[in-house]
């Protein structure tokens, strides 16, 4: 070898090497309800779990450095889309995760599509995300209203629940999720009698389920969440709504509710989730770990699925040895998904990714065997039935392809 | 089957009653405010925590000392009254001279320090609280479903605020407690202990909050913000009642609960707005509230 080629080689080696040690700082915003309604199923856990993803990925040792700050949205859209803008503008933040409310997700996908960023939905539920308001820019990664209408809805259904009256917090999630349910009643064969709005945070909810049990429906959808379907299923039972035949169906209830319930007022309750810590030695491996550091609570589906997002994040930084939007997304979904917590999976063009999802029962108080035992498997719902089919949505993005 | 506007008859009688059964906590409620404000002149913006501090009693109560639903509706009053004697006593008996306004961002500050404490603790979600076994069941009333416990609130909640109405107006504890509100200085001069008297009046008012939390608890979510949530509307109810009167927060906040009950039927969107279209029309038209006296 000549002195000048070695030169030159040894020129190049050093400049790759340089590349692969310098640092890629990357900014994760973590924005959800820290105090309100929906603090126990994302809020500061939620937190933690992104805290945890940046450590098992040892980021620092792959040349990432990784910082994860926080931020209340109080459930309010304008609120959640002006601390949006100033991460993005002023702060230096890369993605936003999390965000529990539609309205305020909605919000936040408009501006992280204007601000050319990345948008990782895990609490967020309603499909308009990855349908009609489907953005580049969003990734919706946990579950959505499709998902568990679509799972609850056509069981019970199936099993003869076929005549249903939805009582629906009078919001764009809420409608959303009533909407997606009937579809799948429908679809299955049942029967949509009616429905009444009720407004969110209402602490008595005795007068809409009257109404509901007025229809004589068989089965009473919960399309509302967090304390709203808490009083819903507390004081149906106290109405002997149960009792007097009909069946309730929680559209979307996460662990935190069930607990919040206790097991005697919530038993038999039939519910589709994305994950429970009890379900392979991966899950309950991260679970006693993020117990561990959160006061003995075990996760919701919300907070894994900002653990699992912050990872895929990573993965896909660590590849491309960059921050850039573009290319991360462009990565994120090209990249298949192998998560210990939600499986293998995919992102598709809308930005839905896809995993099994879960239906579950919950246990009777003389069947569960401690504290956080709640949930036993009725079923799981494949990958390729758990979303919307791609062309249902009405994604622009998908048209043009 | 009968209808008024394509409501059947019966329908319309089931929400009747649990208007009445919701207006008999926003009456319960607003009557500890009208004490506090008619004889101490403060708004009281912690109302709803300590509304909410008298559920978690019963629970704790329940949970750490397992003393059931029954002791637990004397005692939770009882300790969150005397917690509210100690603020009185450090805190706002140091702000009668000052502007109304002081005594509002205060108790509004120590509302949100016990629910964020609260929250801390125990999380959004909620704690369960079961009915107590002699009140679990319902009544057929072949209109509604009537579960026993809801009649129980509604009983308990009429028999309180009948008491205290009757103890303020009709018997010398009462006598003396309006008068120190008119001349607190004269009414020193006759030997009465006035600081004590306003002292034992917010306490009582707060032990009323508790009350309610209490008889809550089995029906609503134990959640840190459960009083939050009310306490906006039972303000309305005060204001439209007219600040200060305990007969007019009474009778107010049985109807409201009435007519939000019936706005639930015929247009559930607004329920939560009803109450305060009705408070900007009676402000509009009657400033000093329903049964307000005139300044």
């Amino acid at each position: 070898m000549k002195p000048k080629t070695f030169l030159f080689a040894a020129a190049f080696v050093g400049l790759v090497a340089g590349t692969a040690e310098a640092q890629v700082s990357v900014k994760l915003g973590v924005l959800n309800d820290m105090s309100g309604l929906y603090s126990d199923i994302s809020g500061p856990g939620s937190v933690v779990a992104a805290k945890m993803a940046v450590e098992d990925f040892k980021a620092a040792s792959k040349g990432i450095k990784a910082e994860v700050i926080s931020a209340d949205h109080q459930n309010k859209p304008d609120v959640g889309s002006a601390i949006a803008r100033k991460w993005y503008d002023q702060d230096g933040v890369d993605i936003i995760l999390d965000v529990t409310t539609s309205s305020v997700a909605l919000a936040v996908s408009e501006v992280t599509r204007e601000k050319h960023k990345i948008f990782m939905v895990s609490g967020g539920g309603t499909s308009d995300l990855t349908g009609e308001k489907c953005s580049p820019n969003t990734i919706h990664w946990t579950y959505d209203t499709w998902a568990l209408a679509n799972g609850t809805g056509t069981a019970l259904t199936k099993r003869g629940g076929d005549t249903w009256f939805f009582l629906t917090a009078d919001y764009a999630f809420g409608s959303a999720l009533e909407r997606d349910a009937s579809e799948a009643v429908k679809k299955a064969g049942g029967k949509v009698l009616g429905s009444v709005k009720h407004p969110l945070s209402a602490s008595d909810l005795s007068s809409f389920l009257l109404q509901a049990q007025a229809s004589k429906a068989k089965v009473i959808g919960l399309a509302n969440a967090g304390g709203d379907t808490i009083n819903s299923i507390k004081q149906a039972s106290e109405f002997g709504i149960v009792e007097g035949g009909q069946k309730l169906a929680g559209l979307l209830i996460f662990s935190s509710d069930v607990k919040a319930l206790g097991l005697k007022a919530a038993q038999g309750l039939v519910l589709t989730e994305a994950f429970y810590w009890d379900q392979t030695d991966a899950t309950r491996d991260f679970s006693k770990r993020f117990a561990a550091q959160f006061g003995g609570k075990m996760p919701t589906s919300s907070q894994a699925g900002v653990y699992s997002s912050v990872l895929h994040y990573l993965k896909a930084v660590e590849a491309l040895k960059s921050k850039d939007s573009a290319q991360v997304l462009a990565k994120m979904k090209e990249m298949p998904i192998d998560d210990p917590l939600f499986g293998k999976g995919s992102i598709r063009a809308d930005g839905r990714a896809i995993h099994p999802m879960y239906l579950y029962e919950v246990k009777k108080p003389s069947e569960s065997k401690g504290e956080w035992d709640i949930y036993k498997v009725l079923d799981t719902i494949p990958t390729d039935e758990a979303f919307r089919p791609l062309n249902e949505g009405h994604c622009p993005l998908v048209n043009k392809s | 089957m009968s209808t008024i506007f394509g409501v059947p008859l019966p329908a319309l009688f089931g929400q009747l009653l649990l208007g009445l059964i919701n207006g008999s906590f926003y009456a319960i409620l607003s009557l500890g405010l009208a004490i506090i404000f008619g004889l101490l002149n403060i708004i009281n913006f912690a109302h709803g925590a300590l509304y909410m501090m008298g559920a978690f009693g019963a629970w704790m109560l329940l949970n750490y000392a397992g003393i059931g639903y029954w002791p637990a509706l004397i005692l939770s009053p009882l300790i969150v009254g005397a917690f509210g004697v100690v603020i009185e006593r450090l805190l706002i008996s140091r702000l009668y001279n000052l502007d109304h306004l002081y005594g509002l961002l205060l108790t509004f500050g120590l509302a949100l320090i016990i629910q964020g404490l609260f929250r801390n603790q125990y999380g959004v979600s909620g704690l369960p609280y079961g009915i107590p076994s002699q009140l679990t069941g319902a009544q057929n009333l072949g209109f509604m479903f009537m579960p026993n416990y809801r009649g129980w609130v509604v009983v308990a909640s009429l028999v309180v605020c009948l008491a205290t109405w009757f103890v303020i107006e009709k018997t010398r504890l009462g006598a003396y407690l309006r008068a120190a509100t008119e001349n607190p200085t004269l009414v020193g001069a006759f030997g009465i202990n006035v600081p004590r008297l306003i002292t034992l009046t917010y306490g009582f008012g707060v032990a009323l909050a508790a009350f309610a939390g209490v008889l809550a608890a089995p029906v609503y979510s134990v959640n840190p913000n459960m009083g939050a949530d009310l306490i906006i509307v039972v303000f309305a109810v005060v204001v439209i009642g007219g600040m200060g009167s305990i007969l007019g927060s009474v009778v107010t906040g049985l109807g409201l609960g009435v007519v939000e009950g019936f706005t639930r039927v015929f247009y559930p969107e607004a329920s939560n707005v009803v109450v305060f279209v009705i408070m900007a029309i009676v402000l509009m038209l009657r400033p000093a509230g329903l049964f307000g006296k005139e300044a």
